[in-house]
């Protein structure tokens, strides 16, 4: 019986050593949550302003033109830039974006092709062993990002664009609503488009304000705003899917720490159970040998 | 005083960096430097790699290294959209001059066109980083 004691203790002690790490793992997304999110949140004037400007710009300018803006027309080719993690552990973050982007495909009736550009290890992996059409991968993008990592990605993006490799592309992330919500979401990146509350808006200050001046003029104008505002969008998914990431990794190990100590008590009870059964069987033996010996001296 | 000044705000994809009254700005635009006071007509311009200026309702004048990008003005809110903008006190004047020197020698190099291109606009930045240094002291 006591060996059985000592196979509960050893167990204990396994469960015990991966609660230390999975717990250690949650505190550190959660503070590397903080983190991520204070970054979404303050990337977002800067987005939200250029959108403005844009679209007062195209109410404003009908006739101004750029590639970026153009519908390409007919619609073969579709790019999918799928925003991942680097690395797993953290439930099932990875798997539901490539699933959404997956079903986005598979939904899509037109007769189009599809192409991937995969930010995050992850991702790359997957359609990678799948042999997707893969158009272009950035990965080791680590937990702190920089904005010339989405400048880097979204010259590649408008690049594909403009030469014909993708004629309408689209960003697939998990939009961060909490750590325990995530939220996979596929968002139209280009042709650019404002989006319909902006536009109002902005062309109901059009017909107010006519003379509005630019410097040197709304086609320059375009030409420097656009691969902003596409950089600014993508860096704000990544942004998002970095904090969801985070999210999901932390409420993972959470729940793994809690199973961990749950898995621990019943250990422990059941350890208790084994050497209280061991002792009850001890003193039975003995009690019933000095029963023995009693009747036999008799 | 207070009648004459306007908003400015500098943002960038990290953060806010400037939110103030300001009397008068002074910004680099493509096609030269724009002055612009209160109750400027409504305008987009787009900016250059260089030096932000502007004068708060002290009358002191301030400087700001910006990486190039957009400027709007509308009803008193002037708006100055950068992927990097830095106070001229918080830049690190070593670091900066170091910068350019390396972006000097890239240059001298002389490698293909995009590294060739990439230095020359290290080098700018460099160059605005240590004029606005220089002229906050």
């Amino acid at each position: 019986m006591a060996k059985g004691v000592r196979d509960f203790k050893r167990r204990i002690r396994s469960v015990n050593s991966t609660r230390q790490i999975t717990k250690a793992m949650k505190m550190v997304s959660a503070a590397k949550l903080r983190k991520a999110q204070e970054k979404a949140e303050s990337s977002r004037p800067y987005t939200g302003k250029l959108q403005e400007i844009l679209a007062r710009l195209v109410a404003m300018s009908s006739g101004a033109k750029h590639p970026l803006l153009e519908a390409h027309d007919p619609i073969k080719r579709v790019t999918y830039v799928v925003i991942t993690g680097d690395r797993g552990l953290c439930g099932g973050f990875n798997t539901n974006i490539i699933r959404k982007a997956n079903q986005t495909i598979m939904e899509d009736e037109r007769p189009v092709e599809a192409g991937i550009v995969a930010v995050g290890r992850r991702g790359r992996d997957f359609y990678r062993k799948r042999g997707y059409n893969l158009q272009g991968d950035f990965i080791n993008l680590g937990d702190n990002l920089d904005y010339s990592q989405a400048q880097e990605i979204g010259q590649f993006i408008a690049q594909l664009y403009e030469e014909g490799a993708a004629d309408e592309v689209y960003l697939v992330f998990a939009h961060f609503v909490n750590a325990m919500r995530q939220i996979p979401t596929v968002q139209k990146i280009l042709p650019v488009e404002t989006p319909e509350d902006i536009k109002a808006e902005a062309e109901e200050y059009a017909r107010f304000s006519p003379d509005y001046i630019y410097e040197p003029d709304a086609e320059q104008i375009l030409v420097s705003l656009l691969p902003r505002y596409l950089m600014s969008q993508v860096y704000h998914a990544m942004q998002e899917s970095k904090a969801s990431e985070q999210g999901a990794r932390m409420t993972a190990m959470g729940s793994a720490t809690d199973n961990a100590s749950e898995l621990i008590d019943i250990l422990t009870l059941e350890m208790n159970k084994a050497r209280q059964a061991g002792i009850t069987n001890e003193i039975l033996e003995i009690s019933s040998g000095a029963e023995a010996l009693k009747k036999g001296g008799r | 005083m207070a009648e004459n000044t306007f908003l400015l705000e500098v943002v960038t994809p990290e953060r806010i960096a400037l939110s103030d009254e300001v009397q008068f700005v002074v910004a680099p635009s493509v096609v030269g430097e724009l002055g612009l006071l209160k109750n400027h007509a409504p305008i987009v311009a787009g900016l250059r790699i260089g030096v932000l200026r502007y004068t708060m309702p002290d009358g002191e004048v301030r400087h700001m290294a910006i990486s190039g990008g957009l400027m709007e003005n509308i009803d008193n809110e002037a708006k100055v959209l950068a992927e990097t903008a830095e106070h001229g006190r918080e830049i690190d004047l070593l670091r900066a001059k170091a910068a350019k020197d390396r972006a000097e020698r890239r240059l001298a190099e002389r490698q293909d066109q995009i590294s060739y291109v990439r230095a020359q606009m290290a080098l700018l930045r460099a160059i605005a980083r240590i004029r606005a240094s220089e002229m906050d002291q």
